[in-house]
This record gives C-alpha cells, sequence and structure tokens, in this order.
C-alpha cells in the first residue's frame, strides 16, 4: 500500500534549518531507500510562499497564504510504500520532523482501471 | 428447543471465532459480519428443517465463506477478485473434505486489530465488544448512553477504516508487542470499569459491561498463556467483582472498602484473583496491572498491611506518573497514619485534579482527620457537586452530615474515627484512573 506522511510543524517553534535536522532526514531518506519503503518526497518552501486558488462562479479566485490558518503548518511530505499501517508508522515515527511537530499518515486512494 | 435460540447461543459463543477465521481470509471486516449475518439467516430455514448440525459454528463459518463467493460471482468481479476467490473456494474445498472441522482460532489477531491505537478510544471499546463480545449494536449504544444509529455509524466508520488505511490483522511483533498489548488491556479495563462504576447510574438498562470484560480478559489468557500483565488485569477484575455486592448499603450509597460486610465478597473471585496475582508476579516481569491486582489482593486480607500498600503504590507511579495515581498514593500514605504529610500531597495535586471528584473527596476525609472540619465540609461540598452517579452522591451527602453533626460541640462524642473515602471507582483503594493506561 501507499501512504503520504505529511509532516505538520510550527514555523514558530521549529529549529532553524540545517546543522543536525539535515543530517537526520538524509540519514532517514539512506535508511528508508535501503528499505525499500521509499516513493518519494520533497520538503516545501515556509508557509509564507503558499498562495491559495478557488474557483467561484466559474471564476479563479486567488488568496494569499496558507489555506489552514493553523500554528502547525504543512512543511513536506513522503510517499512510503508500506505492507499495511503499521509498518508505514514505524518509518513515519522516524521521520526527524516527527519530533518537533506532527506527521499525518494517510493511505493514498486507489482507482481501479 | 428450536433452531432461533440455538442459534442464539452458538452465535453469542462463537461469533468472535468465526468473523475471526472470515477475516482472516476477507481482510474485511465489514464483508466478514455481514456474510455472518447471511449465514445466520440461512441457518434459521435449514436447521428448522434439518436439525443443528454436529459442529454448528463450523457450519456458520463454511455457509459465511459461500454466501461471499456467490455475491463475489455475481458481482461478476471474478477477475479483480480472483486471487481471494481461489482462497476463498480453497478454504471451502478443505472443509468439504472434513465434513465438521474446528474452526482455526484466529481471534488474538482480531483483539489487536479491534484495540488498535490508530482507531479512537471509544471505538477500540464498541469494536471489541461487538466483533469479540458478541453484542449487538443495539446493547452497546445503550450501555454508552448512545444512540443505535451513531453507534452503528462509529462502528462502520471504524471497520472501513480498518479496511482503507490497511490496520493489519496481525499479532504486534516484539518491538511493538508491550505497547500494543497495552492498548488491549486498556481497551478491557475500560470496558469493566463502565460496568463497574455506573457512571450515569442506570444500572438496569445496561448490559453486564464487567462480566464481559471478564469473558474477554479470560479468552485473551487463553489465547496467550502466561503474559504477566493479562493475569494482573484478570486477576484485578475479577477480585474487584467479587466484591460488588458489598459495595452498596440498603440505602443504596457507596460503602468504602474497609467498611464492606465481608461476608458479602464472593470468596472464589477473590481467591482465583490472589492465586492469578502470585501466577504473575512468579514471571518476574512487574508491570501496572500486576501492582494494582496485587494492591486489590492485599484490601482483601483478613490483615491490611497498609505500609505495603503505600510501596506498592510507589512502584505504581514509577509505570504510571499520573496525578490521580498520585492522589492514591498520598490516601495510601494517609492510611499507615501520616495524616499531615498526606494532606500536603493531597493539596499540591489541585492543579492537575480539580475537576477530579475524589480528589475533593480524598481532601475532605484528611481535612476531617487532621481536625479542618470547616474546610472538609466545603470539599465535601465541592466533591457532590462533581459526582456523576446516585450511589456515590448518597455516600458523599453521608459523610457531609457526619462532618457537619461533628462541627456541632454537644454531638462530637458521637463522631467515629474518619476513614478515608474516594468514592466511585476509587472508592475500592485501587488505584483506578479514569484513562488507565
Amino acid at each position: 500500500m501507499k501512504y503520504i506522511a505529511l509532516i505538520y510543524y510550527d514555523p514558530a517553534e521549529a529549529p532553524q534549518s540545517g546543522g543536525s535536522m539535515n543530517e537526520a532526514y538524509i540519514d532517514f531518506n539512506r535508511r528508508a531507500g535501503a528499505a525499500g519503503v521509499l516513493a518519494g518526497g520533497d520538503a516545501l518552501q515556509a508557509p509564507a510562499t503558499a498562495t491559495v486558488v478557488r474557483m467561484r462562479g466559474g471564476e479563479a479566485q486567488t488568496m494569499d497564504g496558507p489555506f489552514a490558518e493553523t500554528k502547525e503548518q504543512l512543511g513536506g511530505y513522503y510517499l512510503l510504500d508500506c505492507a499495511d499501517l503499521d509498518q508505514a508508522l514505524h518509518w513515519a515515527a522516524q521521520i526527524p520532523g516527527a519530533r518537533i511537530g506532527a506527521v499525518e499518515v494517510r493511505p493514498l486512494m486507489i482507482f481501479n482501471a | 428447543m428450536g433452531a432461533a435460540p440455538i442459534l442464539e447461543a452458538i452465535h453469542r459463543h462463537e461469533r468472535g471465532r468465526i468473523l475471526a477465521a472470515l477475516m482472516a481470509e476477507l481482510r474485511d471486516l465489514d464483508l466478514a459480519e455481514e456474510a455472518l449475518s447471511e449465514a445466520m439467516e440461512s441457518a434459521l430455514v435449514h436447521w428448522g428443517r434439518a436439525g443443528v448440525p454436529d459442529r454448528p459454528g463450523a457450519w456458520l463459518l463454511t455457509a459465511a465463506r459461500r454466501k461471499v463467493i456467490d455475491r463475489w460471482r455475481r458481482a461478476a468481479r471474478l477477475a479483480a477478485r480472483a486471487p481471494d476467490l481461489r482462497l476463498l473456494a480453497e478454504a471451502d474445498a478443505a472443509a468439504r473434505e472434513e465434513p465438521a472441522p474446528e474452526i482455526p482460532d484466529e481471534r488474538l489477531r482480531l483483539i489487536f486489530t479491534c484495540s488498535h491505537p490508530a482507531l479512537e478510544a471509544k471505538t477500540r471499546v464498541a469494536l471489541t465488544l461487538r466483533t469479540l463480545g458478541g453484542l449487538t449494536t443495539a446493547e452497546i449504544a445503550r450501555a454508552f448512553l448512545d444512540t443505535e444509529p451513531a453507534m452503528g455509524q462509529r462502528l462502520s466508520r471504524a471497520k472501513a477504516k480498518i479496511r482503507e488505511a490497511g490496520i493489519p490483522f496481525a499479532v504486534p511483533g516484539p518491538g511493538d508487542w508491550a505497547a500494543r498489548l497495552g492498548s488491549v488491556l486498556a481497551v478491557l479495563y475500560l470496558i469493566f470499569n463502565e460496568g463497574y462504576a455506573v457512571t450515569a447510574g442506570a444500572a438496569p438498562l445496561r448490559v453486564d459491561l464487567s462480566a464481559e470484560a471478564i469473558y474477554l480478559a479470560r479468552m485473551l489468557d487463553q489465547l496467550r498463556p502466561d503474559e504477566p500483565e493479562v493475569l494482573g488485569l484478570l486477576a484485578l477484575m475479577l477480585m474487584t467483582d467479587a466484591r460488588r455486592a458489598a459495595r452498596l448499603g440498603p440505602d443504596g450509597a457507596l460503602v468504602a472498602l474497609d467498611r464492606q460486610d465481608r461476608r458479602l465478597w464472593d470468596r472464589a473471585g477473590i481467591a482465583e484473583g490472589e492465586a492469578l496475582v502470585d501466577r504473575a508476579m512468579a514471571l518476574c516481569a512487574p508491570g501496572p496491572f500486576q501492582i494494582k491486582a496485587a494492591i486489590a489482593a492485599l484490601h482483601a486480607a483478613p490483615e491490611i498491611d497498609r505500609r505495603q500498600i503505600f510501596l506498592l503504590y510507589d512502584s505504581l507511579l514509577r509505570f504510571e506518573p499520573t496525578p490521580v495515581v498520585r492522589l492514591n498514593r498520598a490516601v495510601a500514605l494517609a492510611e499507615t497514619g501520616e495524616t499531615a504529610a498526606a494532606l500536603a500531597l493531597v493539596e499540591a495535586l489541585r492543579v492537575d485534579l480539580h475537576s477530579y471528584q475524589p480528589f475533593h473527596a480524598a481532601l475532605a476525609e484528611l481535612r476531617l482527620r487532621a481536625g479542618q472540619g470547616a474546610a472538609a465540609a466545603e470539599a465535601y461540598g465541592e466533591a457532590i457537586a462533581r459526582s456523576g452517579n446516585a450511589a456515590e452522591r448518597a455516600f458523599l451527602r453521608t459523610r457531609l452530615a457526619a462532618v457537619q453533626t461533628a462541627a456541632d460541640p454537644k454531638k462530637k462524642a458521637e463522631q467515629s474515627s474518619a476513614q478515608v473515602q474516594q468514592g466511585g471507582k476509587d472508592t475500592e483503594g485501587t488505584p483506578v484512573s479514569h484513562e488507565p493506561r
């Protein structure tokens, strides 16, 4: 099964990027890759760079800012290919962001052709 | 006896086993439940005509399996379902060769699926009662004072999540074992306490959840023998339940453990609990339920060893460093005679426990012992205001009346030495928290 692990964090609480956090992510990527569960992933630019678009009455309404004005913001994601939820949670718990924020794990929708 | 009552009895005892076996083949709890209920309908017709088969449980499993095969064939999704269907057909063929096979016991896997931490706590409880306890949705709804549609929805959302999120149907490996077993035991203990505390005070309407929890713990012990914490939980529940008859006085008020009429205790239940504690302790892997059970056993002894109880709370605190355990530990300290020290410990818990009824009840009793009558009465008032059930309120009101009488100098002489009571579940002296984890 494919799972997305959405990494949420509080920008006000997050440590400066670089240093030990980068090393922790490099280590995670290496281990998850070697275990064959890593199917993709990216880090996102800061929430301040987000733009939200909605289609209303045939018109695109564009707004500044992240979709949800909450303390915790999406910071990045991984795609994990795992046997079941337990394995996905096992890996998600090791994402360095889980130590300072939270990681939401959700299965991807499967569309039968 | 007609087919219907026999079917009812078999369903009650074999539902969990049949569902677990179907789940192992189908990996879909919703489908397994539907197939079983269709099989039950067939059974009513067939058994009525041809009599009850030798192994009715196995008959139901086979019939349920065929219901699924029929359904998949009808749905013409043979191609997509080919591997599943083959597995199922193989299981069916195997069952045909041996007309009355034993149902494979997959219930341990089902227990872990139902109490998976990815499900909400209340959902874990409801799902465990529905699949392994064999309670109906209506019974579970009634037990939790929910409407039946709301409970039905909760259960179907849970089954959908198990299927779609890939919650495994598996016994966890050694790395996860302790934490996941803890989740299972917490579910059983919640069921037990819900039955024992009867928070809403509507006892006659509710199914016996305490008996249900004991039944499930026995099942777990049978499926996974010699697991110290399972033994501890079972012992704790048996000993608590054994005192049930002595728990309420003739006026319907709670009776504190130390004042209970011991002749009303079920000695067999206590003896079984004590033997289980001994077995658990011999395995040399202490845990919170074993400690709680050991405390319950000490409370049931002819001479109560207060010092030992206090020391056990000390050990419990290492496993569960919660304010509720701190409160129980302070009360245990008071019982050794250290009133002033205990009162200071309890007072210090106000920030954490100000909305917790037993905190105010304990505070009241300790203040009373320390000779602070007016402050004690005030704390009783706070406790009564926070009590959720009639028996508990009746008990607290009696205590308040005693304090007020004591405050009257003419009657002071009549006052007997006050006992520390906590009210509710914690009256039992067992370190029960609202969120046993």
